[in-house]
């Protein structure tokens, strides 16, 4: 019976090898493969080997991940009446498509970037910042011989590749599962890379066990919220959701709830309020290097992936969601710019900030401004990717900044400890004040520009409103900005103040890098928005 | 069986999941609270697969990937959990506040010490260095 059974089954089904283009999605392909390879390293490597290799394979992996990108963009087909660029491939699961590739090579160039900050040694004379061995406990002789050996986990390099894949899956996934996938992996590794510091270990794994516990608690009702969409639409793959939603199949109280319950995972990533309590706690405890990763990239990542779900699949339902990433984005730049103000820690401050700029991006968001065929109006799309390259670059720049300032006791984060900074090392906080001023929107910065393509989409979309929120939110933090320019530039240090480490040259690179891209995005933003423009809309 | 059933039992093992998370303490049974959640969504996927008679049965395979992914889940948090119980010596989520807000007093508590630099009296203060011993090995190495 059994044997019969499966005979017919073996007739019938005929299992088709799925058909995936791998010349469109191999810079994804190479990411994973050089952290799969990296694994290999610790396994086979000698120890005083690996940290030359991992840093090498990660960087180079990146780098040449990013030329396939470029590549990959370059021949990209037309579709849908010249308003996109791309396609969909290995077989519905990912759309690779203008703005999927601009958020790649965003990612790409800022984590790369990160990569040096985490190979980052002369600092600490010698070794990583992270922990040397994240088992033994700090002070006990475990603790001692891992740091009189120098041992260093160089695990930390194939982890954060890991996170960088699942960032690049994230705003390409074309359906539900993929997304949700997507999501955890690059979740995961950044849970364990925030308790990894050297120095302030108990901080660090408050920080980790903070992230996790709210993290699935967040990808939990994001889950939920999958599950109710798939029940309304009978399917996950984001066209079919919108066509569901288009033809009105009934059962809206699914949708809706289910659309909300999304929208509180994708939310709490991108760290809008009220989903934002984690920020400031992760972003102070985790080593600052992870810190500046998570700032610049995860930010990414999310948006790129709120702005597919909600424009593509949930499109047909706009007026539906709009009230409530309405609420959240005025509520995030309130709780964002009044919170800064308080803030007597560095790291924490620029967390605030952080959630501040997350509400400028929703405010951007929000305006939908679809493209229009043979029109240069600034879509939201094309802002808010503008947006999110800015505020990486300069957010990582000034995450760089913190590592450098340090007292005895490692990085030197008080707000009071960075008293007379200027008199010490004009270059530095120099440097620092121009992230500030990045941050506040000074014209000829690259904040200037992003705010201004921001709000002029959000305005052409009907949120005026909103839009003059956030120019009041903006005047709030600028105090805050400019009372850390002051307290660098005319306050006497407290005591012996702080000392300004040189670091070797993988930090002054991408502190390098941040300057030069913020004052480049400020002065000549046109090339950038115009490849942002040449993106088009998402392939449906 | 109506498709009510099933999703409000569905339902149920949600909001228990999310007290779970909420009222409890203990970081491990949060962790079950984020599990029943979990398990909550499958309920909810297997039960609309089955009413929908999905033939590509999306809903179960998403079913196999949340299990997946919550075992994943489980052994990562427990690896944090319990690297947090041995530093800390608890694993209470209330009393973890060495990172939060604080107000004022313990700002200025805060600021004081940090002033003086003296490590060893900021320890539990400023909750800035909790380790002096493993501190000043790293500088020596």
């Amino acid at each position: 019976m059994i044997a019969v059974h499966g005979s017919v089954l073996a007739q019938e089904i005929e299992i088709e090898s799925p058909n995936i283009a791998y010349s469109a999605i191999y810079p994804i392909l190479i990411v994973f493969g050089v952290a799969l390879v990296g694994v290999l390293v610790e396994a086979f490597a000698p120890r005083p080997r690996r940290y030359v290799v991992q840093t090498v394979l990660a960087a180079a992996g990146l780098g040449l991940a990013f030329v396939g990108t470029v590549l990959v963009a370059g021949d990209l087909p037309e579709t849908q009446n010249g308003l996109a660029r791309g396609g969909i491939e290995a077989e519905g699961a990912l759309a690779v498509d203008g703005p999927t590739l601009f958020i790649w090579g965003a990612i790409l160039l800022l984590s790369f970037f990160s990569v040096l900050l985490f190979a980052e040694r002369r600092l600490e004379s010698g070794v990583t910042a992270f922990a040397g061995q994240a088992a033994a406990l700090p002070g006990t002789e475990a603790e001692r011989e891992a740091s009189t050996r120098g041992l260093e986990h160089t695990e930390v390099f194939p982890l954060m590749l890991f996170a960088v894949g699942g960032m690049m899956l994230f705003p390409a996934s074309n359906d539900l599962l993929t997304m949700f996938v997507a999501l955890e992996v690059l979740s995961f590794p950044l849970y364990l890379l925030c308790g990894l510091a050297r120095r302030r270990r108990l901080l660090s794994q408050e920080a980790a066990v903070k992230y996790f516990l709210l993290g699935a608690f967040a990808s939990g009702f994001f889950l939920y919220g999958i599950a109710l969409v798939y029940g309304y639409a009978g399917t996950v793959t984001l066209a079919g959701i919108d066509g569901a939603i288009t033809n009105r199949v009934g059962g809206d109280g699914l949708l809706l709830a289910g659309i909300g319950l999304m929208a509180v995972g994708l939310l709490f990533k991108i760290g809008a309020a009220p989903f934002h309590a984690w920020t400031p706690d992760v972003y102070q405890g985790a080593p600052t290097a992870v810190t500046g990763f998570m700032a610049a990239c995860t930010k990414v990542a999310a948006f790129g992936a709120l702005l597919r779900v909600f424009y593509v699949a949930f499109g047909g339902a706009q007026w539906n969601w709009m009230p409530m990433m309405w609420i959240v984005a005025a509520l995030t730049m309130g709780v964002g710019c009044v919170l800064t103000l308080t803030q007597t820690d560095v790291k924490r401050m620029l967390a605030y900030s952080s959630i501040a700029h997350a509400g400028f991006l929703l405010t951007g968001f929000v305006g939908v401004q679809a493209a229009t065929r043979d029109s240069d109006d600034m879509t939201s799309l094309v802002a808010v990717m503008f947006y999110l390259l800015a505020y990486g670059f300069t957010t990582l720049g000034a995450f760089a900044v913190v590592t450098v300032v340090r007292d005895s006791s490692g990085e030197a984060t008080h707000l009071s400890r960075w008293a007379g900074l200027g008199k010490q090392s004009p270059v530095l906080a120099g440097v620092f004040a121009l992230f500030m001023l990045a941050f506040l929107g000074l014209p000829a910065t690259s904040g200037f520009m992003a705010k201004w393509a921001v709000f002029t989409s959000a305005w052409a979309g009907d949120a005026q409103l909103l839009v003059i929120i956030a120019v009041l939110a903006s005047v709030i933090t600028a105090f805050v900005y400019i009372r850390v320019i002051v307290l660098m530039f005319f306050a006497d240090p407290v005591g012996e103040g702080p000392t300004v480490a040189m670091p070797s040259v993988l930090t002054v690179v991408t502190i390098a890098a941040g300057v030069v891209v913020t004052v480049a995005l400020g002065v000549a933003p046109q090339p950038v928005l115009d490849l942002a423009h040449q993106a088009g809309e998402f392939v449906r | 069986m109506p498709l009510l059933f099933p999703l409000v039992v569905a339902a149920l093992l949600f909001a228990i999941g999310v007290y779970g998370v909420l009222g409890r303490r203990n970081a491990v049974l949060v962790l079950m609270g984020v599990e029943l959640m979990l398990n909550a969504v499958n309920l909810n996927l297997v039960a609309f697969d089955a009413y929908l008679r999905d033939v590509l049965h999306g809903g179960q395979v998403l079913t196999l990937y949340v299990i997946a992914v919550a075992a994943a889940e489980v052994g990562l948090g427990l690896a944090i959990v319990l690297v947090v119980f041995r530093g800390h010596g608890h694993i209470d989520a209330d009393r973890m506040r060495d990172l939060a807000d604080r107000d004022a007093v313990d700002d200025a508590i805060a600021a004081e010490s940090a002033g003086e630099s003296a490590a060893p009296s900021r320890s539990g203060v400023a909750g800035a260095d909790p380790e002096p011993v493993a501190v000043t090995a790293a500088v020596e190495s």
